[in-house]
């Protein structure tokens, strides 16, 4: 039995310790919202927080996330919508979505470490790949988030 | 109103049954629907719950395009409620079946989700609206002339009285239907033609599990799937004596052409199959490479007596009396959809004889004719539960082989329901790819440069014959592999357009606005007769277009937008494309630099776009910007290259797709000049690529003749080595 800290509840699964988070995620504790895409960690779409930071879930090893405090998008906000969330409406940023939950969450450690981040900033971190082509509603809202 | 218990229903309850939870997250349109006491169903489309909630039906599938918020627009728009009380759900593929095709066409591609329903789905909306306002009057015991409506609530002035719908409902689903009614002018629309909030999308962004790959249900197993590396391969052998004994594995499912391992989690099931020895019998085409494939188009271009898509005049004379006979080859690479959500199918046979299919399809009726198939079961024995797509642009339409896989491996395990998803590899290794073509033009030129005949070739795989063989034209022309050269709007008086189906052993398919390389090798082309003719290409364009064409409309109007003539900052170059598709009208104008490496970088997209209407602007907009960055990638790197009878590229790793980074600005023009519907989904992505290679001759004098752009030496600027052959 392997012990999890996920969205602020102590979750136990019996899986392999090599089994990538992302699985365990959603296929054993009933957690959909991150999502697969490559499982390389090439798009982002498995993108949750250990202890805050962004990390591709689909390459850490379940066994690594253990002690650490794993945050999903279904936990990203105890009350109502995170700020990004609602910024993600306000600018209809979605297409299909499917990359959206990673990108969100890319986004929300992006503004913990730049409040006010560059171009060149959101180049550099929020990485995410998305088929769709929201790129320039995903800036356009973060620039808008930075402002209020 | 007769009480029938519809089969949507009886799933409700039977899922209930099954485990609560599971259905919160599987259905959380419909449990979103139900939630609240019975609604009424005043006609097929529209539902009212005596809380004033209204919850339209949408035949149509949601990939991201806005189809699900548009449609519900225009059904609103005409009934007349309040929007704020709107939510939307999937008509039951099922039902449709059952009830006589009540909802018309589930298929969406081709960008037609609005344009071709757009009527009977606005008459739906006034035919209900007329029943509301009837019963209203029926209970006041007034004529109905003397009613108003107003966001749901009917008015009698004379009287002060109001009635809301949810009070009328019932009264009105038994009235019968309006024969006729009138719609709105869509100059007065309240809710069409306005960019509201899409519906779906406070569910994305929260992570619900509305997609096909989030579908969870009671005791659900999940698999992971290995198809023959070679298209058309079949399966010999497999040694499962070490996957077998894997943890959490719980059945190896052989077929004819796939081998699936199932266990208790993907991956479980996936590692599981990576342990397989799988024997294929790769079949014919063990040895077919990208030199087959352009030997195959080659030899379909010197083939004699090919059918003919277009003939107007007499090119060869024409060609024969030419001042200047221009000729050159273009070519482009087969490609695949990659959608970020992976073919997916959950399957579950039922111990009471029912088959439920839970999918991410671009056409649900497809899906159960599929499941059908594979199952052996009647229609309506089949539902299918259509979930959000996670991408679509025309790789889960046609081509239903994820649900007849997901219908076979869940056939082994009756009364279990198991969740196929497809690795990203097995993805990008089984598509249905963007043809591969080649397409040899010869213009012949009078002594000012006007292009008087035009000579085209072109040999590509066919996507009709494929995936649609009944839809193939008798005379073996696919329209989509002549898309552009058969219905080129410029007055060229003689016009010969030839078609060598090619079709080889990859299967191909329609990818977003299928046979839109033909707009890249067409507008391509016109751009080096213009240069050769010494004229502006807007110019050259504009003299060949009539007075009231709707390109020229869109040519002008992204001309001026994009300030086509004034100076640009240094290292900057224009380059501009039109093309019309889907019944709507595009002209491109693309800004480009290509640094002192040779990379081209795409700076801003202007593009204009004439649908004749705008049911939601804001995604339409958004549609633009994701045909720019769809398109940029296929321009700039993306391929699908053949070894050994099978596709080279795996993952992300070896098939880019676009950053952030590498966004342009888009600019937007809905220039809508009513009268005509045209679509939204694919257009923009038509003159995007011809604009940014002119762009990139602006820059270097290298003419771009093929894609992607990776494969060209951009660092020479040979204007006069790489001209189009003159004779
Ligand atoms: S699924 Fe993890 S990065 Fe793509
Ligand atoms: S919104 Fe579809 S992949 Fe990003």
């Amino acid at each position: 039995m392997l012990e999890l800290n996920v969205n602020g509840r102590i979750m136990r699964v019996d899986v392999e310790p090599e089994m990538p988070l992302l699985w365990v995620l959603r296929d054993h504790l009933g957690l959909p919202g991150t999502k697969y895409g490559c499982g390389i960690s090439a798009c982002g779409a498995c993108t949750v927080h250990l202890d805050g930071e962004a990390v591709r879930s689909c390459s850490v090893p379940v066994s690594t996330a253990q002690g650490k405090k794993v945050t999903t998008i279904e936990g990203l906000s105890k009350h109502g919508l995170h700020a990004v969330q609602k910024a993600w409406i306000e600018h209809e940023v979605p297409q299909c979505g499917y990359c959206q939950t990673g990108m969100i969450m890319a986004t929300v450690a992006l503004l913990e470490k730049h409040p006010q981040p560059t171009d060149a900033q959101i180049d550099e971190i929020v990485t995410n790949l998305c088929r769709c082509g929201t790129y320039a509603r995903v800036r356009k809202a973060i620039h808008a988030l930075a402002k209020s | 109103m007769t009480l029938t218990v519809s089969r949507r229903e009886f799933l409700k309850v039977s899922t209930l049954l099954g485990g609560g939870l599971a259905l919160e997250f599987s259905f959380p349109m419909l449990s979103r629907a139900a939630a609240g006491g019975p609604g009424t169903e005043v006609n097929a489309w529209i539902v009212i719950h005596p809380d004033e909630r209204v919850v339209i039906r949408i035949a149509r599938s949601e990939m991201g395009q806005g189809t699900f918020t548009a449609l519900a627009q225009l059904v609103a728009e005409e009934l007349d409620c309040d929007w704020s009380r709107v939510s939307a759900e999937f008509a039951s593929p099922n039902e449709n079946f059952r009830r006589n095709h009540v909802w018309g066409a589930m298929s969406t591609g081709g960008s037609r989700g609005v344009r071709t329903s757009q009527d009977y789905v606005r008459k739906a909306g006034a035919s209900a609206r007329q029943m509301l306002v009837t019963a209203a009057a029926e209970q006041w015991g007034v004529p109905v002339a003397e009613c108003t409506v107003d966001r749901g609530v009917i008015t009698h002035a004379a009287s002060g009285r109001k009635l809301r719908y949810g009070q009328v409902a019932t009264a009105a689903a038994r009235i019968a239907p309006p024969k006729e009614v009138t719609l709105r002018d869509p100059k007065d629309w309240k809710i069409a033609g306005k960019p509201l909030h899409r519906l779906d999308i406070p569910d994305k962004v929260m992570g619900k599990p509305v997609f096909g790959v989030d579908v969870s249900l009671p005791g659900m197993l999940h698999a992971s799937i290995a198809q023959c590396p070679v298209f058309g391969g079949k399966l010999v052998s497999v040694d499962a004596s070490a996957a077998g004994k894997m943890r959490g594995v719980k059945r190896i499912v052989r077929e004819d052409n796939f081998v699936a391992v199932v266990a208790d989690s993907w991956w479980r099931a996936d590692e599981a199959l990576k342990k397989l020895v799988i024997q294929w019998d790769a079949g014919s085409y063990a040895h077919a490479s990208n030199d087959t494939v352009t030997a195959m188009l080659q030899e379909g271009l010197a083939a004699s007596d090919l059918p003919q898509a277009r003939m107007m005049g007499d090119t060869a004379t024409a060609l024969k009396g030419a001042a200047k006979v221009v000729e050159a080859e273009y070519h482009a690479p087969y490609i695949n959809h990659a959608t970020l959500e992976p073919q997916t199918c959950t399957a579950w046979f039922k111990p009471e004889g029912f088959l439920d299919i839970w999918t991410s399809t671009q056409d649900g009726e497809a899906s159960m004719i599929a499941a059908a198939a594979a199952s052996g079961l009647p229609l309506e024995k089949i539902e299918v539960h259509k979930m959000m797509l996670g991408g679509g642009f025309g790789r889960r339409g046609g081509p239903q082989d994820f649900v007849t896989q997901g219908v076979l491996i869940a056939k082994a395990l009756p009364g279990v329901p198991v969740k196929l998803m497809w690795s990203r590899s097995e993805d990008m290794r089984h598509g249905f790819y963007r043809p591969a073509s080649i397409v040899r033009m010869k213009a012949g030129l009078d002594a000012q440069g006007h292009l008087v005949a035009l000579h085209t070739k072109v040999a590509c795989p066919s996507i009709l014959k494929i995936l649609r063989p009944a839809a193939l034209p008798k005379n073996g022309v696919d329209p989509t592999a002549v898309r552009s050269f058969y219905d080129m709007p410029y007055a060229v008086p003689n016009q010969q357009v030839d078609y060598a189906m090619r079709n080889g052993h990859v299967p191909v398919g329609f990818w977003r606005a299928p046979g839109q390389q033909n707009a890249f090798y067409r507008e391509c082309f016109i751009d080096e007769l213009a240069a050769m003719a010494g004229q502006d290409p807007v110019a050259y364009r504009q003299s060949m277009l009539k007075e009231d064409d709707k390109n020229r409309l869109v040519l002008e109007a992204v001309a001026r937008a994009a300030g086509w003539g004034t100076p640009l900052p240094s290292g900057m170059y224009r380059g501009v494309a039109v093309a019309d598709g889907f019944d709507s009208f595009t002209a491109t104008v693309a800004e480009v630099s290509v640094n002192a490496k040779g990379e081209p970088r795409v700076h801003r997209v202007v593009v204009a776009i004439d649908s004749g209407y705008v049911v939601n602007p804001d995604t339409c907009r958004a549609q633009a910007e994701s045909n720019v960055i769809f398109g940029l990638g296929s321009i700039l790197y993306q391929e699908n290259n053949l070894k050994d009878g099978s596709i080279v590229e795996s993952n992300f790793h070896d098939f880019r797709l676009p950053q952030i980074s590498e966004m342009p600005q888009v600019e937007t023009l809905l220039v809508p000049t009513g009268g005509f519907w045209g679509g939204h989904g694919e257009p923009a992505i038509l003159a995007l690529a011809p604009a940014v290679c002119n762009a990139i001759y602006q820059a270097t004098g290298t003419r771009v003749r093929s894609l992607p752009l990776k494969h060209h030496d951009l660092l020479r600027h040979s204007s006069l080595g790489n001209e189009a052959g003159v004779t």
